[in-house]
């Protein structure tokens, strides 16, 4: 298990590492839950399943390489969210939402 | 754990009925739950008992081999992998050996069966219970050789039982544990892929596993009095049957891998008796040290 990664992009210890992302039994969407490492993706899938599914927590299940995610950083986060903040014409609060409609 | 992370998984444990218990999951159902636990007419209690031995027997012994590489496996997420397969395992033979104290009526739950029978009395077949590693007999490699050939037949039989055994008790335990098996196969065929198929030293020690448990595969296939009894009352399958099917599994694996199967004779038993004779290999009996000194130093102790 421990290659020197040969060019294949792994990293010189261990396996790449995995964003997991779970469905719900009844959730709407995939929701991110962890990472693991694994040594492809199709192991990552069972791996996942192995470790984040052991409650009946799911019924899919998504892995990414943590590499292909594009994070938007934490050093810029007040030029990114700040602005939002004060601009309360952006959020829908000026009408009633009617009992009947439990998911608005 | 901040509140967002709470309340992910709040999303994702929704209970799908109204008394589940978090700490043991939701939506969880009794395997056995409405199924009719009576002796099907006609058949032997002794029998019937000593064929939930057997299955019984290889899946707790087999449980207890993968149970030893916790904290040994090669990366954390296999650690875990091995501990879920051993603890489908264990539940298995957890239904499986209460039935066969029940059905035998001499007051043996399942813990008085695992935990006080002797070497001889145990009936598992002898590929459970050798040292695949993380022990001096074996490495991964071996482990996961293993792993594909019980899981494939364990699975070949499994399922002709769930599809029609005579014995409701047996058809259910059965039918819980061919999706169970189905995965353990799943994961032996993965790894017996990436071995077999990966680098010159991975594929040498895969093939090294393979010889390591093949003198034990034709036992597998290899009857016994009592299944052959229950086989024609409807109740047990012939393992003699599973060969080909079992056969024709492990060949597309091997070869999708780079491999066959080994060209070794079976490793005959003293006189012909095999585990299901309950005579074994002299790894049992370190086995059976390990998995039983606890509870034989503190009989009835509880958590």
């Amino acid at each position: 298990m421990s290659g020197d990664g040969g060019g294949t992009g792994a990293p010189a210890r261990g396996w790449p590492l995995y964003e997991v992302f779970v469905r719900g039994k009844r959730g709407l969407n995939h929701v991110h839950v962890g990472s693991l490492h694994a040594p492809d993706a199709d192991m990552a899938l069972r791996n996942a399943r192995d470790l984040y599914t052991r409650r009946n927590e799911g019924v899919s299940i998504w892995v990414v390489p943590a590499e292909a995610i594009t994070a938007s950083s934490p050093d810029e986060k007040d030029p990114f969210f700040a602005p939002a903040g004060d601009k309360v014409y952006r959020h829908p609060t000026f009408y009633a939402i009617p009992d009947d409609v439990p998911h608005l | 754990m901040d509140n967002q992370d709470g309340s992910v998984y709040a999303v994702l444990g929704e209970q799908t009925d109204e008394d589940g218990r978090w700490a043991f999951g939701t939506g969880f159902h009794d395997p056995l739950s409405g199924v009719d636990r009576a002796v099907p007419a006609g058949v032997d209690r002794a029998d019937l008992a000593a064929y939930c031995l057997m299955l019984g027997d290889d899946a707790l012994v087999l449980s207890q081999r993968l149970a030893e590489w916790c904290s040994r496996a090669p990366e954390l997420e296999e650690d875990v992998a091995m501990a879920n397969i051993a603890l489908d395992l264990l539940g298995q033979a957890r239904l499986l050996l209460t039935r066969a104290g029940e059905v035998e009526g001499a007051g043996r739950d399942e813990d008085a069966l695992a935990y006080f029978r002797d070497e001889h009395e145990f009936r598992n077949v002898r590929l459970a219970e050798i040292d695949c590693g993380p022990g001096p007999g074996g490495d991964f490699a071996t482990t996961i050789a293993r792993l594909l050939v019980f899981s494939s037949w364990r699975l070949a039989l499994f399922s002709r039982l769930a599809a029609g055994s005579a014995d409701p008790v047996l058809a259910a335990v059965a039918a819980k544990g061919v999706k169970e098996l189905a995965y353990h196969r799943d994961h032996a065929a993965q790894w017996t892929l990436r071995l077999g198929d990966g680098t010159e030293h991975s594929h040498a020690r895969m093939r090294a596993g393979l010889d390591r448990v093949w003198p034990f595969v034709d036992e597998l296939f290899t009857p016994h009095e009592v299944e052959q009894r229950l086989a024609g009352q409807g109740i047990a399958v012939d393992p003699a049957e599973l060969r080909s099917e079992v056969d024709g599994v492990l060949d597309v694996v091997l070869d999708r891998a780079g491999l066959s199967r080994p060209a070794l004779p079976g490793l005959p038993g003293p006189a012909g008796r095999l585990g299901r004779d309950g005579v074994h290999t002299e790894a049992m009996g370190y086995l059976l040290a390990e998995l039983q000194h606890l509870a034989r130093a503190m009989p009835g102790a509880r958590w």
